[in-house]
């Protein structure tokens, strides 16, 4: 009797592999990237440029790293809409400091600091008074993205100082033919997709997510494991912002506009579930990497890029659906 | 036996709603306490003020003689006291084991950092739940689980901190006939080894089946607390409507 339980618990585990992986949605939008590159590289001459492959990684990098913080957030059951306003704070304090004459790291930490005040208080307004993360985020986009102008008088940055080759080259160049936004997007991945499976608080997060008020039921500080999803998701577009600011050589004020939409479309079209508890690091750098990809190969095709909008979109609801089809199959 | 908790004049307020109005109870050790009343009664408020999610407004919380006063779940925890909750408050996303350690993870180190010790954890959740009798694995996700496995699942996290009291909330409001009868085994299992056990319950038989004791809360006050076998379906019936004004 004993026994048969046993094996029959055992047997269970082993559901195999492939079917594991196939109901991973991760695993269809990565094959969806991987199908793309390919035909793109055969029809094209264009794309499989060296040329071409660094300025789509560069690009879909920044994406991605704010990715990884929006789907913390996601997975915490909340969403952070001032994630471009974030981008464009941290670029412009970063370039004004340095345009002061203070050195880089100082004026990083500046604009790093800068961006963790910004998810600091997302984080205090959500968690501590309880308002809603659609709510707060979208006031802070606005207030954060008008604070960089008025702390530019929306003047063009592009007199960095004397570390500017130092900004330029962390931004815009490349160790061992790898550009470095790109290595800061493989660490990051590395690093989160670790610590949401590994650590308490990334099991945390999740469980926030999944139930809060079960959450809250065990014990586990709710309130300060959001204040933290915030102050992170900040610092990832903090850490954009400065390598966008030098890869561009130059800070605009429109940096980062609109920037949330497509993070959210790449963290959602990665897995990570609006509705919260689930979610992947992984996932949102395959997320990103789908997006780019699109618009890259629009661009290279000719084809208008008005249409990578409707690209996204469809990618979002049909990630959504996929969501709903394997609810719907569970449920059996 | 020896008492193993009392409360002593317990009130609790939300704004204008009295919830609980001078409740006083006494449990000895590896007793079953029926708590019974009808829906709003303040049953749940209660088990919450003595699992320290709430603090009540008024009275005190003695716990094997001496006083207590939780302000966190984590302290009532500490102290021994452990809650299965109405809606079993389980996250439906994470695996069995995960739940049954959420909030209380076991770490191990490597290198310089803690990490979440998966193989110790799912062993624990897999020997707590051979204990219960139960076919759930530990690395199952809760979303895909049955009422009676989601059952085990919260009761394992009460067998994991070794409570001294257990409180249940509705542990069988939402699971089959099959399932009630072995979470009633488990409840007498929990009484053998000298847990105290309050169980909230709306159906009568699943009390009088397990209790030793049971006490009726009307509209936040208590009208009657006496021996099981004393007592009856019917009169308890007439002390939660109100046709019985108290026993
Ligand atoms: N957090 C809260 N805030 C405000 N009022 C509350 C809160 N929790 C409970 N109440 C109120 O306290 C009263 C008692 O509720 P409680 O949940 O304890 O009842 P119950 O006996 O458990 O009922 P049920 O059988 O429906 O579970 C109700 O009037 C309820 O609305
Ligand atoms: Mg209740």
């Amino acid at each position: 009797m004993n026994t048969t339980l046993e094996q029959a618990i055992g047997q269970s585990q082993h559901r195999s592999l492939l079917s594991r992986i196939m109901s991973y949605q991760v695993f269809w939008v990565f094959l969806a990237a991987l199908i793309a590159c390919v035909t793109l590289s055969l029809v094209t001459d264009t794309f499989a440029t060296e040329r071409n492959l660094f300025n789509v990684t560069r690009n879909f990098a920044f994406v991605a790293i704010i990715a990884i913080g929006m789907t913390t957030v996601i997975a915490s059951g909340g969403i952070d809409l001032s994630v471009g306003a974030s981008v464009v704070l941290s670029a412009v304090v970063v370039g004004m400091v340095m345009a002061a004459g203070y050195p880089f790291w100082l004026a990083a930490a500046a604009a790093i600091g800068a961006v963790l005040l910004v998810g600091f208080v997302n984080g205090i307004l959500i968690a501590y008074v309880g308002m809603p993360p659609f709510v707060v985020t979208l006031g802070m986009l606005s207030f954060a993205r008008s604070i960089a102008l008025v702390l530019s008088n929306n003047k063009m940055i592009y007199e960095f100082g004397p570390d500017q080759d130092l900004l330029l080259w962390i931004g815009g160049g490349s160790t061992f033919g790898i550009p470095h936004p790109l290595i800061v997007m493989v660490i990051l991945a590395f690093v989160m997709g670790f610590v949401f499976k590994w650590t308490a608080w990334g099991q945390h997060v999740f469980a926030i997510g999944g139930n809060e008020n079960a959450a809250i039921l065990t014990g586990i500080p709710v309130p300060m494991v959001k204040v933290s999803v915030y102050m992170f998701s900040a610092f990832t577009a903090g850490i954009t912002g400065i390598l966008m600011a030098g890869w561009l050589g130059g800070v605009t004020t429109n940096l980062g506009t609109a920037m949330e939409l497509t993070v959210i479309a790449a963290a959602v079209i990665g897995g990570a579930n609006l509705a919260g508890g689930e979610g992947s690091a992984f996932g949102a750098v395959i997320g990103a990497l789908l997006i780019e990809v699109i618009r890259n190969s629009l661009i290279l095709l000719g084809i208008s890029t008005f249409w990578q909008g409707a690209f996204i979109g469809s990618f979002i609801v049909l990630a959504v659906a996929f969501d709903r089809i394997q609810k719907l199959r569970g449920q059996e | 036996m020896a008492e193993r908790l009392r409360l002593t004049g317990i009130g609790k307020h939300f704004g204008a709603i009295r919830a609980l109005h001078a409740v006083s109870l006494s449990i000895e050790e590896g007793q079953v306490l029926g708590l019974m009343g009808d829906n709003g009664a303040g049953k749940s408020t209660l088990v919450k003020i003595i699992a320290g999610n709430f603090r009540p407004s008024e009275g005190e919380i003695h716990l094997d003689g001496e006083m207590r006063d939780f302000h966190h779940p984590r302290d009532a925890q500490n102290a021994g006291i452990e809650i299965v909750y109405q809606d079993l408050a389980l996250c439906d996303n994470l695996t069995a084991a995960s739940n049954v350690f959420l909030g209380r993870e076991l770490k191990r180190r490597t290198g310089p950092v803690r990490i979440i010790d998966y193989k110790t954890m799912h062993r624990r959740a897999g020997e707590l739940f051979a204990q219960l009798k139960s076919e759930t694995r530990p690395r199952d996700i809760v979303r895909k689980m049955s009422g009676g496995q989601r059952q085990a699942v919260a009761i394992a996290r009460t067998l994991l901190a070794d409570a001294k009291v257990v409180l249940m909330d509705e542990p069988t409001a939402a699971i089959s006939v099959r399932q009630v009868a072995e979470v009633l085994e488990l409840i007498r299992r929990l009484r053998d080894r000298g847990i105290t056990v309050i169980l909230i319950s709306h159906r009568m038989p699943d009390v009088f089946a397990v209790s030793d004791r049971i006490a009726v809360l009307r509209r936040g006050e208590l009208v009657a607390d006496k021996a099981t076998i004393d007592s009856s379906p019917e009169e308890v019936t007439g002390l939660i409507t109100g046709a019985i004004e108290s026993a």
